[in-house]
């Protein structure tokens, strides 16, 4: 029953929890990036909200890399959840590296496993994998695939992007950590066109009723699916009443506020017999001028211009402090 | 011969299973008492999950569970369990192969009341098209219980579809599961029937009318229909005059097609008993349902008399 598939992955791993080779030990690559201080990542370690902008710059500038010039990737809803993913990343979620199959580690899932160019980046960044893989993402054979994919890439916990389900599995973890008396903590991120997805709000019953309190979920609500403005396509507001009449507890924030995005996480700790809802408003594309609120950027190119003026931006943003 | 009612071992045999091990967790949605995981329910109320009726999110939960280290089994009705949720298999449970156990229950046209919505007549063919999938078709009471047992250790995510009504014994007590295996349940020397489900105790009395006229036939249990032990499976037509293939299920996709595709490149004659590319329908009994589409002993002694 060999699941794995890639050749390029040298995970042949068949364990249950979806753990992977812990090759990374002496690949943590924080101490090479000047500006910075993400030596490792742990529960008790936590950056400030000035030094995760600064990550968040390095991490956009990866996502553009990744996707190059003359490429289609999801710049648009990457870049929309940038700032939440480096929060989570590299100062909410307790988790290990060098052990990515940890136990007690925080779970983040990427339920719009289209934006995996965000996790991917994030992930590299924390040293999950060595850096230099993200120049194969989406390449055949490559580890970091065009979804997330937890048999070839280590950090990824779950198989993401058949928009909805990532929720779902989200529960399922969260209930196993329950059954084990695990304090771990459940991230999912959810897209806010993908609230269409019957089973989003299958899952939000769910949640509800058992009564998920480990369970967190930010909502990337950019305001633009595929084909242009949701409230003009599939119109599915209103979004907090949905919510709060599912049983969840609600917050909105600006999701490019580095601060009350940490403020909002933490609140989130605090509650506890039911789930939580993170509403964060956020701009597609955001820090790309020329592709903010671009639909044609939700799975766009960029021309060789375009592509050195966003490296230009977050390149020299990144060395300035 | 002893009957016994596979769903029932099912739940019992899960009960068993619970005890053993304590990751097995069970998930339903709404029909446990017709899955009969209700006595899963009953025992293990810690880790069963009334998941309501939505198969979808039960089955992605599921697969959520397992990332945790559990053992998920989860039920509904064989149509809803393999055809509602196939794309959460599909993404969440098959691409990354986890140990999630999807059992369909009231297989088939044995759901006989309920009508074509209800009846499951191309389960096996969307399951076994989705790689790293295991597909079994228990025959009786007795391989329910080796298979469910089974389950708990086996890798990979499996698919198992389970009748409603009760079965005769056809397989002895304490034989193992191995996957892939066919099984000889009946030897024979001019036609061999490959069976699955219940067709393979219709398969026996057919066998039993032909002895009568001369004929024998060979009874072949094709209980793991993936993975299939191809070799094993073409032996078991070596010298023989003729090929039947019989199955409570669509002649697209499943034994008929299995056996086909183990076959091709040999000259034999070869004739398949199954559902014609068609829906079912209500009925007020099972034997009418059966009879109407031709899923019967005598249907399978006719094709082997025409092979003969």
């Amino acid at each position: 029953m060999g699941a794995h598939r890639w050749p390029a992955a040298s995970s042949g791993d068949e364990s249950i929890d979806g753990s992977v080779p812990n090759y990374l030990n002496n690949n943590f690559p924080g101490s090479s990036r000047p500006g910075t201080k993400i030596m490792k990542i742990t529960a008790t370690e936590k950056t400030d909200a000035k030094e995760l902008e600064l990550i968040a710059r390095t991490v956009r500038l990866h996502i553009v890399q990744m996707v190059g010039v003359g490429q289609r990737g999801h710049l648009g809803g990457s870049c929309s959840i940038a700032d939440v993913v480096t929060a989570l990343y590299f100062s909410k979620m307790r988790h290990d590296p060098s052990n990515p199959s940890w136990p007690d580690r925080d779970r983040f899932l990427l339920s719009k496993g289209h934006a995996a160019l965000v996790q991917y980046a994030a992930l590299a960044e924390c040293g999950y994998f060595p850096k230099d893989e993200l120049k194969t993402t989406k390449r055949f054979g490559s580890i970091l695939q065009g979804h997330p994919d937890l048999k070839s890439t280590p950090g990824v916990e779950a198989n993401t992007g058949s928009l909805g389900q990532g929720l779902s599995i989200a529960c399922g973890i969260a209930a196993g950590l329950r059954i084990d008396g695990r304090s771990s903590r459940v991230y999912c991120v959810i897209g806010d066109g993908e609230l269409a997805e019957g089973q989003i709000w299958e899952a939000a019953m769910a949640a509800s009723a058992f009564k998920l309190d480990r369970l967190v979920v930010i909502l990337d609500h950019n305001g633009l699916q595929a084909m242009g403005p949701i409230v003009q396509r599939f119109n599915t507001s209103p979004l907090p009443e949905k919510w709060r009449a599912f049983g969840w507890h609600v917050s909105e924030i600006n999701g490019h506020d580095m601060a009350a995005i940490l403020n909002a996480l933490d609140e989130a700790d605090g509650i506890k017999g039911q789930p939580k809802i993170i509403i964060a408003r956020t701009i597609k594309g955001a820090g790309i001028p020329f592709a903010e609120n671009r639909v044609e950027f939700h799975n766009g190119l960029m021309d060789a211009a375009q592509y050195e003026a966003a490296c230009e931006l977050f390149g020299s943003g990144r060395t300035k402090n | 011969m002893k009957t016994q009612n596979p769903r029932e071992v099912y739940g019992r045999t899960l009960v068993e299973l619970g005890r053993e091990n304590p990751n097995v967790v069970v998930l339903e949605a709404d029909l446990g008492k017709s899955t009969m995981s209700c006595y899963f329910e009953q025992t293990f109320p810690e880790r069963f999950f009334e998941m309501g009726i939505a198969e979808a999110n039960m089955t992605s939960f599921a697969a959520g569970l397992s990332l945790t280290g559990k053992i998920p089994f989860t039920n509904s009705f064989a149509v809803f369990a393999a055809g509602r949720a196939f794309d959460q298999i599909r993404q969440g449970i098959c691409i990354p192969g986890l140990k999630v156990r999807i059992v369909g229950s009231s297989c088939g046209l044995s759901d006989f009341g309920d009508g074509s919505t209800h009846q499951s007549v191309e389960d096996v063919a969307i399951m076994r098209a989705i790689p790293n999938m295991t597909v079994l078709v228990p025959a009786d009471g007795n391989e329910t219980r080796t298979m469910t047992r089974a389950l708990a250790d086996y890798p990979g995510p499996v698919y198992m579809r389970i009748t409603r009504n009760d079965l005769p014994d056809v397989m002895p007590e304490s034989e193992p599961f191995v996957a892939g295996k066919p099984h000889l349940i009946r030897q024979g020397s001019d036609i061999v029937v490959y069976a699955n489900g219940q067709m393979v105790s219709l398969a026996l009395e057919a066998a039993e009318t032909l002895a009568g006229e001369g004929i024998s036939l060979r009874v072949v249990n094709v209980s793991s229909m993936k993975p299939v032990n191809k070799n094993e499976l073409a032996a078991f037509a070596d010298g023989m005059n003729g090929v039947v293939t019989a199955e409570e299920h669509s002649l697209i996709g499943g034994l008929a097609s299995l056996v086909s595709e183990v076959l091709q490149g040999r000259s034999v004659a070869m004739k398949s008993i199954g559902i014609k590319d068609c829906f079912g329908q209500s009925a007020h009994s099972y034997e009418d349902l059966l009879q109407a589409y031709e899923l019967t002993p005598s249907h399978i002694a006719a094709a082997a008399r025409q092979l003969r």
